[in-house]
């Protein structure tokens, strides 16, 4: 068995498609063990997106929802929830903002 | 006499023109978007669109060619909170924009759901919260007015003297600075509150001001729509006379005052409180012509059998020259007059519900 490439061990983040009507927004490929930690390298190279995501306190906005491997994150304030290597980190809308 | 009217709606942002065949829409922007605020800013011609996204939040944006094309710039926020705080704050809606002075090229005032004033020096490319007034420790009595948080919807600038500022909030009072937002004086004595205590009523900084309206002309004129009355000052909002003299009702939001003719005012009353909608399903503008000692009840061309039509504090406008006025409800209705309200032209049915009605430069 061939070694995988380091890039498939990092976790994707996946961003719900209604974002584009606003801005780019393409899963991407980060490092990070933490879903705070994603979403910052995520920004560091789109930072005009942090804004779409996160209130002005850094914390996931009201009515975003955000999934790691089918669940749900539990803090939605300091974003701690774990991320793994092999993690899809999903961004979506929640139908409350609707 | 401006040809031009920024409509900013539940769906969009509409410019409506008047060419050789009467007023029609002319483009849209941000279809499907609330826009809960436009400034047309008659220093240097840019347009502002606030928007209040359901999910992603407020954003800004700026157009230099009358909205053909937009870039998104900073939008108002509050700086980070320390750790643990427990009502860290984060701006809901953009109430309020106002262009700074006319020696002031690209200062811009916002006000904020919750409510805060915010200044840009940059024409929006980023913004600094006033903590001047941010920091008072009366604003820990502000309390929501439609909203589940205050908010600071008018900003009053002193065409005389761009560091006079007026700003009126839901609920919160009238507060002046006089020195560019340095330092800021409850205002607004005369005005009273019947929804509160009795020993609460007269209290600055629980009035439900809807609407602070000022007269550029004489800027010391101003007319408040508020939660229970009407009310106009001579002083520049040290304090107020109420104007009982309107009909069919006190209750309303929205208000405009001539910017020549100190002594001419225009409202739209409505049911008040769990009801809000016109007396008698019948949509008027009241007038006053005389600084609020009588009214004229204007209703020529307005529907006048089940109309259900509110108009929001923002949805009312008067040209520059005060020859024309400019009102949309929340049902999608929008009208023009051209004779200072005698009679009105409806311009278009059905538009999603109107935040806000603005006179193009």
């Amino acid at each position: 068995m061939t070694p995988r490439r380091t890039v498939d061990r990092m976790p994707v983040v996946t961003f719900t498609r209604t974002l584009e009507r606003h801005l780019a927004a393409p899963a991407t490929r980060v490092a990070g063990a933490t879903v705070r930690e994603a979403l910052d390298e995520v920004f560091r190279a789109n930072p005009r997106l942090r804004s779409y995501v996160l209130d002005d306190q850094g914390r996931l906005r009201k009515h975003v929802v955000v999934f790691v491997d089918g669940e749900l994150v539990a803090d939605r304030d300091r974003l701690t929830d774990a991320v793994r290597p092999s993690s899809a980190v999903f961004v979506m809308q929640a139908l409350s903002g609707g | 006499m401006s040809d031009a009217i920024h409509v900013a709606t539940r769906k969009g942002l509409f410019l409506l023109e008047r060419g050789a065949r009467g007023w029609a829409v002319a483009r849209v922007s941000f279809l499907g978007d609330p826009v809960s605020m436009v400034l047309d800013d008659r220093r240097d011609g840019t347009l502002y669109a606030a928007l209040a996204l359901g999910h992603f939040g407020v954003k800004l944006h700026r157009s230099d060619d009358l909205g053909r094309s937009w870039s998104e710039v900073c939008a108002p926020a509050f700086p980070a909170a320390p750790e643990g705080a427990g009502d860290a704050p984060t701006v809901h809606q953009l109430w309020a924009l106002a262009a700074g002075g006319p020696r002031e090229a690209g200062a811009l005032w916002a006000g904020t759901i919750p409510a805060a004033l915010f200044r840009s020096a940059d024409r929006g490319a980023s913004w600094t919260l006033v903590r001047s007034l941010w920091d008072r420790p009366e604003r820990k009595e502000w309390a929501g007015g439609g909203y589940d948080e205050p908010g600071l919807h008018s900003i009053c600038v002193d065409p005389r003297d761009p560091r006079r500022l007026r700003c009126a909030i839901s609920t919160g009072g009238v507060w002046a600075s006089d020195d560019g937002g340095e330092t800021w004086t409850p205002c607004g004595h005369g005005m009273y509150a019947e929804y509160m205590p009795p020993e609460r009523r007269d209290d600055l900084n629980v009035q439900d001001v809807h609407r602070l309206a000022q007269c550029a002309s004489s800027p010391d004129v101003l007319y408040v729509q508020h939660h229970n009355g009407t009310f106009r000052s001579t002083d520049g909002a040290r304090t107020f006379t109420e104007i009982t003299a309107i009909r069919p009702s006190k209750f309303g939001f929205a208000v405009a005052a001539h910017p020549a003719d100190p002594r001419t005012a225009w409202f739209v009353p409505a049911v008040k409180d769990e009801r809000r909608v016109p007396v008698d399903g019948r949509l008027v503008v009241a007038r006053t012509r005389d600084g609020g000692e009588s009214f004229e009840v204007l209703r020529d061309g307005l529907p006048q059998e089940h109309a259900y039509d509110l108009v929001y504090r923002h949805g009312l406008d008067v040209s520059d020259d005060g020859g024309r006025l400019v009102m949309g409800s929340t049902t999608g209705g929008l009208w023009i007059s051209e004779d200072g309200g005698d009679r009105w032209q409806l311009l278009a049915a059905r538009l999603p519900p109107i935040y806000q009605v603005a006179f193009g430069g």
